[in-house]
Order: structure tokens, then C-alpha cells, then sequence
């Protein structure tokens, strides 16, 4: 994997200067290249990664299964697109096993993905069947671990 | 009659590690943020400890030969002529050891009678000088300094060989300075070795943490020198293994005769379950160490970039995981620098004197930590530096 690119993969928020300087490169080639990959598409978008359960915002995300009926030509796109376009939905995959697209939503409450899932989901036309999963506990989201650091327990020489 | 402990006197005498010093005091203290440690964050990638765990639930756990496995000594020959092209017979001329140290230590004893001369580039690790005074030797300092990258160099060699030299050590890549001798300076040196009969210990334990276009080259590689060579090295730094106690040392058939005689009697061999991880980090090891060494050499320059700019002068080191910069600006010496960093910033860091005299006005800095770990101690670093910085106008 470009080098690059895996440092921003890890934090998005190093300065070009410091990506320049970490790599060895020129800033001006480093700001080139990210601005390459953003035309290119290669980069999607910058985010940070929040522990949500820090934060007094009531936030509640659950995993999806669903198992739809593919549309003739258009294969799994059509539906997949139609489900990502919900403000509820995060993340959308279409998934080799028991079931075809997982689809990852969020609310504030339990409720309220729930009557989505009944409501928006359930309803289409392709869908077949949902099985929602709660998430109960974050341990690790996108790379990052969600926990407190460990204390460093090395010794000295 | 009253008994009275009579300990060895030549023990007695010698300081313990300067780099320990500053560790008890830090480990009181909340808050600390370290960049004291010569081991890496990473831990042993999961391929090589599940070797170790397989070994165990066999109940592999009695000894091995004495000189180690012979499979790892077969790999580690492989690994050896794959990576510094140079050949050893796995049945005579390798050994497996606890740790790099303990073949540092045989080395020594093996070599160096009562009188002998041992030369020691300096500032180095912290063993050398303990170990040959306990041979009886004459540990002889050659100062490496930073306007010649903290390279040997064949005039500095010159000068210090007399008729009771022994030993060259050739402590490279160099811990604390990240020094290297790349293979123009080794033809140098071995050129000025030939026409002596000194012997070369040559510890490259970081030998695998070399930095840019160039790999590490083995002194042993020069022409002539592998038959005079103890070359070590192990398992600890370049993968991630500090733990596992686990090194090698591979030489001269006529030399590894004598080196294996002692480890038998001494340590009869080393950890087996360490040995059968070994097998694995021989083997199939080498992508984990580029990762690492790639990991590395990103907070290099980070470090060397943000010590530059901050006014500590800082030789941009090409090997292992330090760097050492120059606190001339602040006037201090390096155990005030030291001191007052821990005291007022909660920053700890070695002072260059743990590592010889002439590592005075120097501090090593390691950088086995996270990059945010690092920036949050260079950030104190800089406020610390920016209020004891000697202005031109002062004094």
C-alpha cells in the first residue's frame, strides 16, 4: 500500500508539512498526490472516529441483515442504492453467506431503528426478510480501539 | 570469628547502568512521559509467539543442544547469507544465545586475557567496558564524534591500536548515537585491521534498523575479516522480541569452539521455547521487520524534523531506534538536562554520559513509542528547551 496513503489512513489530521516530513518528500509532491486522489475518488472523505458512549448524545447503532430479491439487469445495485440514500443508514455492504446486504443504521434510540427497519426497510419491494442486531458495546471502530490505553509495561535498559 | 562478605573487588568498582538512573526516579512520578526505552512498543508479531505457544502445548520443554536447535541455527545461517551474504556451518561456527548480551559477554571473555587491550568506540551500549574490565582487560575508549557521523574512523582506529590490543568492538548500528558504518567506512577500517592481528567483535544487533537506499553491510564482509570476526546479533530488535532472551553468534571455527565451550558451561543453552518462535521469525519473519523498520523511519524524521527546529542540533542518525541530539544550546550538561526535563516537563530521557564521557552535552532520545506519544513529548521538550535557551546577548 502507498505509504502515504496508510498514514492518512491512520490520521487524517497530519499536516502535509508532516506528511512530508514523515515520508521524505516534498510538501508540494504530498499536496499534489492528495489532491490527485481526491479528484480520482481514491479518497472518499476525512472523518474523525468518536466514542459517542463519551458524549451525552443518545446514539444506538445496529447491524442488518438482509436478504433481498435481485432485480433482473441491475443485480443487487438498484436496492443497495435505494437503502443507502436513508439518512439513518451508515454503511451499506453486499455480503457473500446467509444473507445479501448488511446494512449498518443508527438512531437515538432503540425505537427508533427499530420502527426504520419496519417502516423503511421491511417495506420495499425486493426485501425478502431483516434480522436487526444491536450493537450492545464499541470495542474497536475503524482501526482505532475505543478503550482506555493500556499503561506501557515495559521495563528500561 | 565473625564472617565477612569479601565481594569481588573489580565488581565493586564498576558504576551500575546510567541508564537506570533516571528510570527509579521517573517511575515515582505521575504523568511521566518516557522516551527512555531501548525496546520496541511493538509486540512480537503473532506468526512467531504462536511458534513459541505450539512448542509449549507439544511440551517441548526440555533442553536443547547446547550450541541451540540445530533447525535454528540451519535458519539462521539461511537468514545470514540471505541478508548479509555471509556463510557459517549451522554444525560448528553458530550458537545460539541468551540474548545479544550473553554473546557480547562470551565474546569478551573468550578473547581478552588480564592486560589486554579492547578498543571501544564510544558513546556505545553500556556493557563493553564492565564486561572487559571483569576479563582483566583494558577497556581503551575511541571517541566517534558527530561532525563524522559518529563513525569510527580509520585515524581514530590508528591511534589507539598498541602492541596490547586485543579487541576492536564495533558497536554499529551504534546505540545511543543511530551511527552506521556504511561499506566505504568498513574497507577503511578493515584495512587498517589486516595488518594486525586483532580480533572484531562485531555487535549489529540493530542491523536490520537501517535506514535509507542502503542496507546494512557486516564488517565480516570485508575481505579478511570474517576470519578474525565474532559477529552477533538476535532477535530482540528487529523482531520485537526483547522478552524471549534470545540471540546468535556466528564465527570462526576455531573461535566458536571456544565461545560454545563456555556458553555450555554457563547457561547449558537457551530458552527452548524462545528458539521454536525463533525458527518462525527466521523464516517467515522478514515482512514484520520491514513493516517495523518502516514504522520507524517515519518517527525518525518526525523526531529529527521537530529537535531541528526547536534549536537542539541533531545528527539525522541512519540506524536503530535514537536519536542524539546535541544540548549545547541550553549549556547545561546532560545530567541537568536530564534532571531538570524529568522535574519540570515529566520527560524522561538518557543522558549521553550513561553511554561513555564522551557523550557528555548529549541526551538519547528513543523512539519505540507511538507518534502521539512522541509529539506530546516533544511538545514539552520544546517548552523546556525555549525557556533555558542561551541567547547570543546573555553572559
Amino acid at each position: 500500500m502507498d505509504k502515504l496513503l496508510e498514514l492518512l489512513d491512520r490520521n487524517a489530521r497530519l499536516t502535509d508539512e508532516q506528511l512530508a516530513i514523515m515520508l521524505g518528500r516534498s510538501e508540494q509532491e504530498v499536496s499534489e498526490r492528495i489532491a490527485g486522489w481526491e479528484r480520482d475518488g481514491i479518497i472518499r472523505g476525512y472523518k474523525a472516529v468518536i466514542d459517542w458512549e463519551r458524549t451525552d448524545r443518545a446514539y444506538v447503532t445496529a447491524l442488518i441483515e438482509l436478504r433481498v430479491t435481485p432485480k433482473r439487469n441491475l443485480g443487487f445495485d438498484a436496492i443497495a442504492e435505494t437503502i443507502m440514500r436513508f439518512d439513518e443508514v451508515e454503511s451499506v455492504y453486499l455480503m457473500s453467506g446467509g444473507y445479501d446486504l448488511a446494512v449498518i443504521v443508527s438512531g437515538r434510540t432503540f425505537k427508533d431503528i427499530a420502527m426504520f427497519v419496519a417502516k423503511r426497510l421491511s417495506t420495499l419491494d425486493s426485501v425478502i426478510s431483516t434480522s436487526t442486531h444491536f450493537v450492545l458495546q464499541r470495542y474497536k471502530d475503524s482501526g482505532i480501539i475505543l478503550r482506555d490505553e493500556e499503561k506501557d509495561e515495559r521495563g528500561v535498559l | 570469628m565473625s564472617y565477612q562478605i569479601r565481594i569481588n573487588k573489580a565488581l565493586e568498582s564498576l558504576k551500575p547502568s546510567g541508564i537506570r538512573r533516571f528510570f527509579d526516579i521517573a517511575a515515582e512520578m505521575d504523568d511521566v512521559i518516557s522516551l527512555s526505552i531501548g525496546e520496541p512498543d511493538f509486540s512480537t508479531p503473532w506468526h512467531i509467539r504462536e511458534e513459541g505457544i505450539r512448542s509449549l502445548q507439544k511440551g517441548r520443554t526440555w533442553y536443547t543442544p547446547n550450541s541451540g536447535l540445530l533447525k535454528l541455527r540451519q535458519s539462521i545461517a539461511a537468514y545470514t547469507k540471505r541478508h548479509k551474504g555471509l556463510c557459517y556451518d549451522p554444525q560448528s561456527e553458530i550458537l545460539v544465545t541468551v540474548g545479544g548480551s550473553e554473546a557480547i559477554d562470551l565474546g569478551i571473555r573468550t578473547l581478552v586475557e588480564p592486560g589486554d587491550e579492547v578498543l571501544i568506540p564510544e558513546p556505545s551500549f553500556v556493557c563493553y567496558k564492565p564486561l572487559t574490565v571483569m576479563a582483566g582487560g583494558v577497556p581503551v575508549p575511541i571517541v566517534t564524534r558527530a561532525e563524522d557521523s559518529f563513525r569510527l574512523t580509520p585515524q581514530a582506529l590508528k591511534n589507539a591500536i598498541t602492541p596490547r590490543t586485543k579487541v576492536l568492538i564495533m558497536p554499529f548500528p551504534n546505540n545511543p548515537t543511530g551511527g552506521v558504518m556504511r561499506r566505504e567506512h568498513l574497507e577503511e577500517i578493515a584495512k587498517v585491521v589486516k595488518e594486525t592481528d586483532i580480533a572484531i567483535i562485531s555487535d549489529e544487533i540493530y542491523g536490520e534498523l537501517t535506514y535509507g537506499e542502503q542496507p546494512h553491510v557486516s564488517i565480516a564482509t570485508m575481505n579478511g575479516m570474517q576470519e578474525r570476526t565474532l559477529l552477533i546479533s538476535g532477535f530482540s530488535k528487529a523482531f520485537a522480541m526483547t522478552g524471549w532472551r534470545l540471540g546468535y553468534a556466528c564465527g570462526p571455527k576455531k573461535m566458536m569452539k571456544q565461545v560454545i565451550k563456555l556458553h555450555q558451561y554457563a547457561l547449558m543453552c537457551a530458552p527452548t521455547t524462545a528458539q521454536y518462535a525463533a525458527i518462525e521469525a527466521m523464516e517467515n519473519g522478514d515482512g514484520d521487520v520491514e513493516a517495523m523498520r518502516a514504522e520507524y523511519d517515519i518517527r525518525r524524521r518526525y523526531i529529527v524534523d521537530r529537535l531541528c527546529r526547536m534549536g537542539l542540533k541533531c545528527f539525522e542518525p541512519e540506524g536503530a531506534f535514537y536519536v542524539f541530539p546535541s544540548i549545547a544550546v541550553t549549556g547545561m550538561s546532560s545530567e541537568e538536562f536530564c534532571r531538570k526535563l524529568l522535574e519540570e516537563e515529566s520527560v524522561a530521557v538518557v543522558p549521553g554520559t550513561a553511554f561513555g564521557d564522551s557523550g557528555e552535552g548529549y541526551v538519547r532520545i528513543s523512539y519505540c513509542y507511538s507518534l502521539k506519544h512522541i509529539t506530546e513529548a516533544m511538545d514539552r521538550i520544546e517548552n523546556f528547551v525555549n525557556k533555558y535557551r542561551l541567547t547570543g546577548g546573555v553572559g
